[in-house]
C-alpha cells in the first residue's frame, strides 16, 4: 500500500521541481483528455506547449502575452503571501486602461513626450483606485477583499461597455462600439521597427527584479511573508496587517492598472469591448505557477503566453477550439495545486507493523 | 403585471437560492468552496448537453446535479485529502469551470431546447393568484423545500448538530470520534449537487439555450449571500429573494425602455447591492465575526 508521509520540513527541490511537475503532468492529462474529445491530443498538447518556443517568429507573440499577466500576477503574489485574495485584478486591469483611455481622449490632437507618461500615471492610479475600494473594506469593516474586488471587475467592464458605446464613442468609428485609436504619442514605442514587442516587455521584466529585490531584501518584503505565515508573530513584531493590506492590494491594482495601459496603448490602440481578455484571472494562475516567486513569475508568465499563442496555432492546425486554452489553464492550477503535496508530503510503501 | 412581476423575481432568484443553500452547508462544515461559479458553469453546461441530446429536461436536471457533485469532489480531494490551500483551489475550480463549460459548450451556442415548464397543471393556474403560488418549475419548489430540510437538519437533527460541530471545532470533533474529512466530503458533494442545479437553472429554465459565462457572477453573489444570512437558512431565502428583486428590476427597468440610465448601470446593479449588502452586514456588528463557523476555511489534519 501506497501512503503519504509528512516530510519533516518542506522539501526545497520539490518546491522548485513541483510546478515543473505541473507542467509535464498537464501535458500528459490534457493529451488523454483531449484524444478521448476525439481530437488528436498528441499533437494539440505540442502545438500549445511548444511549437511557441519552437518557432522564432513566435516568440514575440510571446513577450507580448506574457508582459500583462507578469505584472498583474506580481502584484497579485504580493497580496497571496500576505494572505490577501486580490481576485479583482481583471478589474483593476479594465480601471486603468479605462483611466489612461481619459488621458489620451483629453490630449485628443495633441503631441509631445508627456503624454505616454501621463496616461502611464493615470493607468496606474485608476487601477489602484479601484483596488483601493477592497482594501478600505477590508481594513475598516473586514469585509471580505475576495468577494468585494471581484464583485467590482463585473462593475468595471459594465463601465466600460457603457463608455465605449457612450460617452467616449469614436465620432468616426461609423457607429461601432470602440474609442478613437490612439496617436503615435499615445501609444507604446515598438522596441524595434516593424515589432510587435513593446516596451512593456522589458519593463515587465525590470518590474520583476524590483518585485524580487523587495520581496526577498527589504524589511517591507518580510513584513508581508510574516503576516502571511504568522499573524500573531507579525503583531509581536510590530509589523501592521491593515499597512501590508493596503500596500499588497494598491500594488496589485496599480501594477494590473498598467499592465491594462499597456494593452490600451500597445497591442489594442484603443478601447473596444474586447478589451476585458481575462488576463486578470489567468495571472492568478501564473502567481501560484511561479510559487508567488517574482522571477518564477516571469516563468509561469512565459507558460501561461505560450498556451495562448499555441491555443490559437492547435485552432488551425488540429481545429481544437479556442476555449480549450482556458481548459488547459484551469487543468495547470489544478494540478499544480495537487503536486503541491509533494512539498509536505512524501510517498512510500506503507510498512507493516511488526 | 405584478403577477409577472413576481414570476421573474421568484425565477432569477432560484439559482442564487440553490447555489447559496449549498454553499452554506459547506461553510457549516468549516470549508469555505470559493468554487461555486465553477460548479454552477459546469452544472449549467451538463444540463444543457444532456437536455439537448435526450430531450429531456429532468434528465438533465439529474446531470447537472451529478456534474456539480463531480467538479466539487476535486475541490474535496485537493483541500481535504491533499490538503491544498481552500481559496487557491475554489479559484480553480472556478477558472476550471469557465474552461470546462465553455469548451463542452462550443459546440452547443445558439442551440436552443425547451424551456422547463410548471409542474402543476393549466387548470391550477387559471387565476393570476394562483398562477402566482403554483405557476412555478419543479426546481422552485423543490429549493424551497430544501430551504426547509436544511434548516430543520442542521437544528433539530443530531448529524445537522454533528456538522456544525465539525465546522465550529474540527479538533474536538475528532477527538470525540467523529469522522471529520468524511463529513466535509459530504458536505462538499451536497454544495456540488445545489450549485450544479443552480447552474442548470440558467440554462435548461431562465434562457433555454446555451451561451457562454451564463451565470455571469452568480455563483459569486451565492457566496456573499451566505455571509448576508449570517449562515441561517431562513434568511438565505429572504436575501435570495431580494437579489432577485434587484435582478428584475434590471430586466423591468429593460423592458420598459427606461433611457435616462443606460443598460450598463441597470447591470451593475446586483454586484453594487452585494458590495453593499457586505459593508452593511460589517457595519451591523461590531465584533467583526459575523458569526462564521469558527473553522471556516482551516485545514484539518488528524494526524
Amino acid at each position: 500500500m501506497l501512503e503519504w508521509r509528512r516530510r519533516r520540513e518542506p522539501s526545497t527541490l520539490m518546491l522548485y521541481a513541483s510546478p515543473l511537475i505541473a507542467v509535464a503532468l498537464t501535458m500528459l492529462i490534457g493529451m488523454i483528455v483531449f484524444t478521448a474529445m476525439g481530437y488528436d491530443g498528441f499533437h494539440a498538447v505540442r502545438d500549445i506547449f511548444l511549437t511557441p518556443f519552437l518557432e522564432p517568429q513566435r516568440w514575440a507573440d510571446l513577450g507580448v502575452k506574457a508582459a500583462p499577466l507578469v505584472m498583474i500576477a506580481l502584484g497579485l503574489a504580493i497580496g497571496f503571501r500576505a494572505n490577501v485574495w486580490n481576485i479583482g485584478a481583471e478589474g483593476q486591469y479594465v480601471m486603468g486602461a479605462i483611466a489612461g483611455t481619459g488621458v489620451a481622449l483629453a490630449t485628443h490632437g495633441m503631441t509631445g513626450w508627456w503624454i505616454l507618461p501621463a496616461m502611464a500615471v493615470a493607468g496606474i492610479l485608476g487601477g489602484m483606485a479601484w483596488a483601493a475600494i477592497p482594501a478600505f473594506l477590508r481594513v475598516k469593516l473586514q469585509v471580505s477583499e475576495i468577494l468585494t474586488s471581484l464583485m467590482l471587475t463585473y462593475v468595471a467592464v459594465q463601465g466600460l461597455y457603457y463608455l465605449v458605446r457612450g460617452p467616449w464613442k469614436d465620432p468616426d468609428g461609423f457607429n461601432f462600439p470602440q474609442t478613437r485609436m490612439f496617436s503615435a504619442d499615445q501609444t507604446l514605442p515598438a522596441m524595434a521597427e516593424g515589432s510587435l514587442v513593446h516596451l512593456g516587455i522589458p519593463l515587465a521584466i525590470v518590474i520583476a527584479i524590483v518585485a524580487w529585490l523587495v520581496i526577498e531584501k527589504t524589511t517591507a518584503g518580510y513584513a508581508v511573508k510574516v503576516v502571511g505565515l504568522a499573524p500573531a508573530a507579525a503583531r509581536h513584531g510590530g509589523f501592521s496587517a491593515n499597512a501590508v493590506t493596503w500596500a499588497s492590494l494598491l500594488a496589485g491594482g496599480g501594477l494590473a492598472g498598467l499592465a491594462g495601459l499597456f494593452e490600451a496603448a500597445g497591442p489594442f490602440g484603443q478601447l473596444t469591448p474586447q478589451f476585458p481578455t481575462g488576463y486578470g484571472f489567468t495571472a492568478i494562475i501564473v502567481a501560484f505557477l511561479g510559487r508567488l516567486n517574482p522571477l518564477g513569475i516571469v516563468f509561469g508568465g512565459i507558460v501561461l503566453a505560450a498556451t495562448y499563442v499555441g491555443g490559437e496555432i492547435a485552432q488551425t492546425t488540429v481545429k481544437l477550439p479556442q476555449a480549450a486554452t482556458g481548459m488547459f489553464q484551469a487543468l495547470l492550477l489544478f494540478v499544480l495545486l495537487a503536486t503541491d503535496v509533494l512539498v509536505r508530503y512524501r510517498i512510500g510503501w506503507k510498512v507493516r507493523a511488526a | 403585471m405584478l403577477v409577472s412581476i413576481l414570476m421573474t423575481l421568484v425565477a432569477a432568484s432560484t439559482p442564487i437560492l440553490l447555489a447559496a443553500l449549498g454553499e452554506l452547508v459547506v461553510e457549516k462544515s468549516g470549508v469555505l468552496n470559493l468554487g461555486v461559479e465553477g460548479m454552477m458553469l459546469c452544472g449549467a453546461v451538463a444540463g444543457f448537453a444532456v437536455a439537448y441530446s435526450t430531450g429531456s429536461t429532468g434528465l438533465g436536471l439529474v446531470a447537472a446535479a451529478l456534474a456539480g457533485v463531480a467538479t466539487a469532489m476535486v475541490f474535496a480531494v485537493l483541500t481535504l485529502s491533499l490538503t491544498a490551500n481552500q481559496v487557491a483551489t475554489g479559484l480553480a475550480l472556478t477558472i476550471f469551470g469557465i474552461g470546462a463549460s465553455s469548451l463542452i459548450g462550443a459546440g452547443f451556442v445558439g442551440r436552443t431546447i425547451a424551456r422547463l415548464g410548471p409542474v402543476f397543471p393549466e387548470a391550477l393556474s387559471g387565476h393570476p393568484l394562483l398562477r402566482a403560488m403554483f405557476g412555478h418549475d419543479i426546481v422552485v419548489y423543490l429549493s424551497l423545500l430544501l430551504v426547509l430540510a436544511v434548516s430543520l437538519f442542521l437544528r433539530r437533527t443530531r448529524p445537522g448538530l454533528i456538522l456544525r460541530a465539525v465546522g465550529e471545532n474540527d479538533g474536538s470533533a475528532h477527538a470525540i470520534g467523529y469522522p471529520v474529512i468524511g463529513i466535509r466530503y459530504g458536505a462538499i458533494a451536497f454544495g456540488g449537487a445545489l450549485a450544479g442545479l443552480g447552474g442548470a437553472y440558467f440554462s435548461l429554465a431562465l434562457t433555454p439555450m446555451w451561451a457562454d459565462r451564463l451565470t455571469a457572477g452568480r455563483g459569486w453573489i451565492a457566496l456573499a449571500l451566505v455571509v448576508f444570512a449570517a449562515w441561517r437558512p431562513g434568511r438565505l431565502l429572504l436575501g435570495a429573494y431580494l437579489f432577485g428583486a434587484v435582478m428584475t428590476l434590471e430586466l423591468q427597468a429593460k423592458a420598459a425602455g427606461v433611457t435616462w440610465l443606460a443598460p450598463e448601470f441597470l447591470a451593475m446593479a446586483p454586484y453594487l447591492a452585494t458590495i453593499a449588502v457586505l459593508t452593511m452586514m460589517s457595519l451591523g456588528r461590531k465584533s467583526g465575526r459575523l458569526d462564521a463557523p469558527a473553522c471556516l476555511g482551516k485545514p484539518f489534519s488528524a494526524s
